[in-house]
């Protein structure tokens, strides 16, 4: 019992990930905040619509669109190999790392995300099937498919079990990962690059239609009298989860992103009540728990984006517990200091 | 209850027939030739073979009926986040003796499961997030501590594999004896518990303030099935594995609900769909070599599922769609019969036949519109053209039907102007709607309670419902204003 908690060596767990690996811990750091922050920004909008299942149900579904995409991938390097002599060599030697196409992923997991949301409400509009059994019956059906895509193409699709259950952000350090250079000035690996760019634009959408999501989140009728179309921010909205989670995917695989997008905004939630104020929650929890995470990983040796996962887990926890308005601790304080004060003081003499 | 023990005691007495004779696992088997396997698995001459299927029979069962509770009581996720949330369990009783003890890892996933409920119940109880929020967040917390666990454990083991991460996708062929006796105990423990609370459930899953009223424990109750839930989900681990066990829970009970408005038929349907898919899973992943079982058990629920979806008779989509579209000719027809009695009562009930530009004028369509529109008619029995093609006769069901549509029409005008003091410039367009639905019955009724009017709000002329079907017999309109009386 006593080995599964090895002893805590502040030099090793602590100092060491940042000053020996430092350069590639950075980048894993870096990642793991990225995901988590712009899962947990868009997240926040799930929790308020009540959608947080939908996500749930596209970050499992996007893993056959992945399957297909890498299939499609790899037929078309099959045809160009059979093409040209020299090519068969390049795909010899490049064996399964060759397949990789991000336009391809990217529009496999873009198919698969409005597919997803289309099947769920077409059981649950068409039949008298309720809505939560419609997107359990549609994720895991979509999941099963991608689940044996990967287990009868495994020479041709360049995704292994592990990964879709808890991703390799090991991945993104510049030892495995190329780097993108600008100007001779290298920015970054290209998976950190790309969940850059994508939060960034997360981030932009956000900022700039403000208001759209705002409203139609809080009062669909509202908004729709005030011109916003909520089918259309409604299939928009889960296009852009599918985009985030294709993206996060390869870093923290197809289950644990459903804790990237629900913790932070729960936890914010928790803690505060305006929208300023949750998402800047949002990225103070998604920065905590992604430098936590990584010495809880490496302390452990268990994979580092369970263990930012488990961190975030933690500080919720802590939020549910200590949270100034409505913790549970906090609460039964207040609760006990009122009823002690309103307790008549013993009349002198009696 | 004498019900489930018929299906119960097969099922005990096959666990013994199969466990008299377990030898290799059918991971060994190397041979990969399709037919071979297929004869192989039909002929049941591999014990470990009949392991597998009994394993998949039992879970088939169990997840099946305690599915469609779930389904029926709106908590389908519950069984998602239930699912995730005994991994930690799972690996928290491989640790107690570092084996793959059925029993420990039993508990330990069952106490997990139920912890997670419980935060689930505890979260929406005291904060402000909602129970999709709670769910989610129970399902992914709980299993990335469960992930991290395992990952440790198998860091400890060094390099053999203990089989645990079998237990994520699933692999049937792994199934021991042990297992299959657990599994078997447990599939009897819910047969027997759904057997005998029956009706409680039954009463709590559909009236939980009835079921209060009738001084039944609701928590009580709740907690007990979420116990046999995370009973189910434990033993159909090893089988269909965490991520996907969840299904097996929903997709067979949402099949079987498509299909029957009955809870005990749709228990019995689901247990059959659950034995049904389960086999089919077993069978598909064991012509792959080594394939995961789980996938292979879902998609070939979801198959039942889409069939029941499209083809089930009553609430199936082409059902419906084959019902609406039904009505939608029949109103067609009869707007058809109503232009046609509307023509030939212009011309004050003289000749029969109603030419195609008639028919147009009064519809306000064209001759080629008209022509279709007849030929449905005819189609029906409803009408006859003449030689030419240029005129349209009735026969007497379709004046029959046109008096009719009318009849139905005018009283309901009637109805509106004098019982719902509508202005009778403002009664037509609700009467359009409402004369294709009205019955026979309620005809009757307005008929009577309208004391047989003759003349609608805008003077026309009410056909009579006995003058409609009973032409020389008298109408009760005669008796009403004292016609005819023989006294």
């Amino acid at each position: 019992m006593n080995e599964i908690i090895p002893p805590f060596n502040f030099q090793e767990v602590i100092v060491e990930p940042w000053t020996i690996l430092g350069s590639e811990h950075v980048w894993v750091v870096l990642m793991g905040f990225l995901v988590t922050a712009t899962c947990g920004s868009i997240g926040v909008y799930l929790i308020l619509r009540r959608m947080a299942l939908v996500g749930d149900a596209i970050s499992h579904s996007v893993l056959p669109g992945l399957a297909v995409a890498f299939l499609a991938a790899s037929l078309v390097a099959g045809s160009g190999a059979a093409a040209g002599g020299q090519m068969v060599e390049a795909a010899a030697t490049g064996a399964h790392h060759n397949f990789r196409n991000p336009t391809l992923m990217f529009f496999g997991a873009l198919a698969a995300g409005i597919l997803t949301t289309m099947l769920i409400e077409v059981i649950h509009k068409k039949s008298r099937v309720k809505q939560d059994a419609a997107i359990g019956i549609t994720f895991s059906s979509l999941f099963a498919i991608g689940v044996i895509l990967i287990s009868v193409f495994a020479d041709k699709v360049d995704l292994d079990a592990d990964c879709v259950l808890y991703g390799e952000i090991g991945q993104v350090a510049p030892f495995f990962s190329p780097m993108v250079e600008v100007g001779g000035v290298g920015i970054g690996t290209w998976p950190v690059v790309r969940m850059g760019t994508v939060a960034l634009l997360t981030g932009l959408v956000i900022v700039f239609f403000y208001k759209e999501l705002l409203v139609s989140s809080f009062d669909s009728g509202l908004a729709a009298s005030l011109g916003i179309n909520p089918t259309f921010v409604h299939y928009a909205l889960m296009c852009w989860l599918s985009v985030v989670v294709v993206s996060s995917f390869e870093a923290v695989g197809a289950i644990l992103v459903v804790a990237m997008l629900i913790l932070p905004g729960a936890t914010a939630s928790l803690l505060s009540h305006r929208m300023g104020s949750i998402f800047l929650i949002v990225i103070l929890h998604s920065a905590l728990s992604a430098i936590t995470g990584l010495h809880l990983g490496y302390w452990l040796n268990v994979p580092i984006a369970g263990a930012m996962v488990v961190m975030g887990v933690c500080f919720f926890t802590l939020a549910w517990m200590f949270s100034p308005s409505q913790g549970l601790l906090t609460r039964w304080l207040r609760l006990r200091v009122n009823s002690t004060s309103r307790q008549p003081a013993p009349e002198p003499g009696s | 209850m004498p019900r489930f023990l018929k299906i119960s005691l097969p099922a005990l007495f096959l666990l013994f027939a199969a466990s008299s004779a377990h030898a290799a696992k059918i991971g060994d088997i190397t041979d990969t030739n399709v037919w071979d396997q297929m004869f192989r698995f039909f002929s049941l001459r591999d014990p470990s073979l009949r392991a597998v299927l009994l394993g998949s029979v039992l879970l088939g069962v169990s997840c099946g009926l305690l599915g469609c509770f779930i389904v029926v009581r709106k908590m389908s996720l519950m069984g998602d986040a239930l699912s995730h949330a005994v991994l930690p369990g799972v690996a928290l009783g491989f640790l107690w003796n570092m084996t793959k003890d059925p029993i420990a890892i039993f508990i330990g996933a069952t106490i997990a499961g139920l912890l997670g409920t419980m935060v689930v119940y505890a979260i929406t109880h005291t904060t402000r997030l909602k129970e999709d929020s709670a769910l989610g967040l129970v399902l992914a917390s709980f299993y990335a501590v469960g992930i991290c666990l395992l990952k440790r454990i198998e860091s400890l083991a060094g390099g053999n594999k203990s089989g645990i991460d079998k237990f994520l996708f699933g692999q049937a062929a792994a199934l021991s004896q042990d297992d299959l006796i657990l599994m078997s105990v447990i599939t009897g423990v819910v047969l027997i518990g759904v057997g005998l609370f029956y009706k409680e459930l039954l009463v709590c899953s559909f009236d939980v303030g009835f079921a209060r009223a009738c001084g039944l424990p609701t928590r009580l109750l709740h907690h007990g099935l979420m116990l046999l839930l995370a009973f189910s989900v434990v033993i159909s681990l090893q089988a269909v594995g965490v991520v996907l066990v969840s299904a097996m829970l929903i997709t067979p009970a949402a099949a079987a609900y498509l299909l029957t408005d009955r809870m005990h038929r749709m228990l019995l349907l689901a247990a059959i769909f659950g034995v049904t898919s389960g086999v089919l899973g077993a069978f598909f992943s064991f012509l792959g070599n080594s394939l995961p079982t789980g996938p292979f058990m879902v998609l070939a629920a979801s198959t039942v599922f889409g069939m029941a979806f499209l083809f089930g008779p009553r609430h199936g989509t082409l059902a419906r769609w084959w019902r609406q579209r039904s009505r939608t000719n029949r109103v067609e027809r009869e707007n058809t019969l109503k232009a046609i009695f509307h023509v030939i009562e212009a011309r004050g009930f003289k000749g029969e036949g109603v030419s195609m530009e008639e028919l147009a004028a009064r519809r306000r369509e064209t001759l080629d519109e008209a022509r279709d529109r007849v030929r449905e008619l005819k189609r029906n029995g409803l009408a006859t053209y003449d030689v030419a093609g240029e005129a349209t006769y009735l026969t007497p069901e379709g004046w029959q039907r046109a008096r009719a549509i009318v009849r139905n029409h005018r009283l309901w005008e009637l109805y509106l102007t004098s019982e719902a003091n509508i202005a009778p410039d403002h009664v037509h367009e609700d009467a359009e709607e409402i004369e294709h639905v009205l019955g026979e019955a309620v005809v009757l009724q307005l008929e009577k309670g309208l004391h047989y009017a003759t003349r609608d709000p805008h003077g026309k002329i009410i056909p009579s419902s006995a003058e409609i079907y009973q032409p020389e017999a008298g109408s009760p309109r005669d008796e009403a204003v004292g016609y005819g009386k023989r006294t």
